[in-house]
């Protein structure tokens, strides 16, 4: 396409975005304030990701969009399509031959490699918003460490639910100094937050990126007697039999009739394709 | 005897406006001071500037810290001076509303320093929490509640509770009991008064309430315009005050 700059923005903006990209790899865990641009879509669907990705994506990069883990949902089409007419480059649905990766609340299930980007959408940066709504303030208690409140939400779980509740954007500490939230990815995605490939976050609303390096130490909060638990539904998936993804429940009539099934889609249909079968997949697989 | 605390020309300017002028007093360990005076006399602002709220423009506060001894903690980095507000100071605000989180439960306001300075075991934060409830008369079933359920007197209570369950040494009080029915003033200050004897703490009350600081001050500081009138011991200051400013302030307490 030439009617476009190569990935929709001009290039003084990616630039701009490269250097607080470069910022939060320098300093992991740290939200980089940046001049969010107004994109074609609407605040929520994914703006912070896709400027993010738009400033790393080169003309050679191979892209993936999946939104809750599946690559065929309106977010992860629509997204890819505005880079393959913006930018040209080549899409797939298939994690291992993908280079950049915009996600939207998973981690994919296939173990990524050191020459992969994982792009998060990220709706609330601020880990601390909930507790501590001045914006000075929770900068304040980022730069000097005090995290004490943060453990008083996970508190607030244990004695209303009896354990700890909080079940997705679960609160991460960074190589021991900043607490970080981790976009709204199941706490189940937590401990494979330290890969080897490179992950970004970025929030267009709130106007902040912050990236953690490959091999980052990323430590789930806890307390000592309530220790993190990355749960998942207690069943195989219902199409390919895999025991060790994370599960979405589908109903499937209204007798109470349900299954579960992998929410990393490409994972569950490479399973298929290697001839698994799960409990359900009987007849249409 | 080191003073707990020692404030040498302490003043705070708003423009050409005087917040308070030439403050200066030692406070010795276990010892209660009283701040008394009228309406915009800089007793609030003495204390925010006391308690590190606000920056004065001249002066020193020289607390004596557990570990260094005596510091200035308006030369001290933020971060030391934050310390210090959550281990061995406590602040109790007029308005529990200011010093509590409304949207936490009971037991989450009572263990927030206690996770602030480090407990990461929920069942002994939980415990301690519990046993502050009770030390401030609220009931242990109420330790799941949200402030917002309480009534005023137990909000100031849960707020003192969460202010004194590091073991301050230390604690500064804004108006403790303004906003409070006569009887449940009364019962605040009982319990003030026996967790002050208790742990043994240093307090600076600051109130127009002169009833308070007769049950609850060893010292007395009147404030005018900005000023220190008056100090001595409270009943010295009560019963025989010197100053005109302090003749007024007791001769206006009606009798019951």
């Amino acid at each position: 396409m030439t009617e476009y700059n190569f990935a929709y923005l001009d290039e003084q903006t990616k630039r701009m975005i490269r250097r607080a990209i470069l910022k939060g790899l320098a300093i992991p865990g740290y939200q980089v304030p940046f001049a969010s641009r107004e994109m074609p879509m609407p605040y929520g669907w994914g703006t912070g990701g896709v400027q993010v990705s738009a400033a790393t994506l080169t003309p050679d990069d191979t892209f993936k969009v999946i939104d809750q883990g599946a690559d065929d949902t309106t977010n992860a089409v629509s997204i890819r399509k505005f880079f393959e007419r913006t930018a040209g480059v080549a899409t797939t649905t298939k994690t291992s031959d993908a280079t950049v990766i915009q996600t939207r609340h998973r981690i994919p299930e296939e173990e990524l490699t050191e020459d992969q980007i994982l792009v998060y959408q990220v709706p609330i940066p601020e880990p601390l918003r909930y507790l501590e709504p001045r914006e000075t303030e929770t900068r304040k208690m980022h730069s000097l460490e005090e995290y004490g409140l943060m453990h008083v939400k996970l508190y607030e779980d244990i004695s209303r639910h009896g354990h700890i509740a909080t079940s997705y954007d679960y609160p991460v500490k960074v190589e021991g100094r900043y607490v970080m939230a981790p976009s709204p990815i199941p706490k189940f995605d937590n401990p494979k937050m330290e890969m080897p490939a490179i992950q970004l976050f970025g929030a267009g609303r709130e106007q902040r990126i912050y990236a953690l390096p490959p091999y980052t130490e990323v430590v789930s909060l806890d307390f000592e007697d309530h220790p993190f638990d990355p749960s998942k539904a207690p069943h195989p998936c219902g199409l390919c039999g895999a025991a060790d993804s994370y599960l979405d429940e589908v109903i499937t009539d209204d007798q109470g009739g349900r299954m579960f099934v992998c929410s990393d889609t490409d994972y569950c249909e490479s399973r298929r394709a290697a001839g698994y079968r799960g409990a359900m997949a009987g007849e249409d697989a | 005897m080191t003073p707990l605390l020692s404030v040498r020309d302490l003043t705070k300017r708003y423009g050409a406006r005087i917040g308070c002028a030439d403050v200066a007093f030692d406070l010795y360990p276990g010892e209660v001071m009283g701040i008394v005076g009228e309406s915009g006399s800089g007793k609030t602002t003495l204390l925010n500037c006391l308690a590190g709220h606000l920056a004065p423009d001249t002066g020193e506060v020289i607390f004596d810290t557990r570990a260094d001894g005596p510091l200035d903690t308006l030369t001290m980095s933020e971060p030391e001076r934050r310390m210090l507000g959550r281990t061995d100071w406590a602040f109790v605000h007029q308005h529990a509303r200011d010093g509590l989180r409304m949207g936490v439960s009971a037991g989450g306001n009572v263990g927030e320093r206690l996770m602030a300075v480090g407990a990461r075991h929920y069942g002994n934060i939980r415990e301690q929490a519990v046993d502050w409830l009770g030390r401030v008369e609220i009931a242990a079933d109420r330790v799941d509640d949200r402030p917002t359920a309480f009534s005023g007197g137990m909000q100031q209570r849960l707020q003192i509770a969460r202010n004194l369950v590091t073991g301050p040494r230390l604690v500064f009080m804004d108006e403790p009991t303004g906003g409070l029915d006569v009887s449940v003033q009364a019962r605040l200050l009982d319990l003030l008064r026996g967790l002050v004897r208790d742990m043994g703490l240093s307090a600076i009350i600051v109130t127009h309430d002169l009833a308070v600081v007769r049950l609850l001050a060893d010292r007395l500081m009147v404030m005018k315009d900005g000023y220190v009138v008056e100090t001595g011991l409270t009943d010295q200051v009560l019963d025989d005050p010197q100053h005109a400013y302090s003749q007024l302030l007791v001769s206006s307490v009606l009798q019951v």
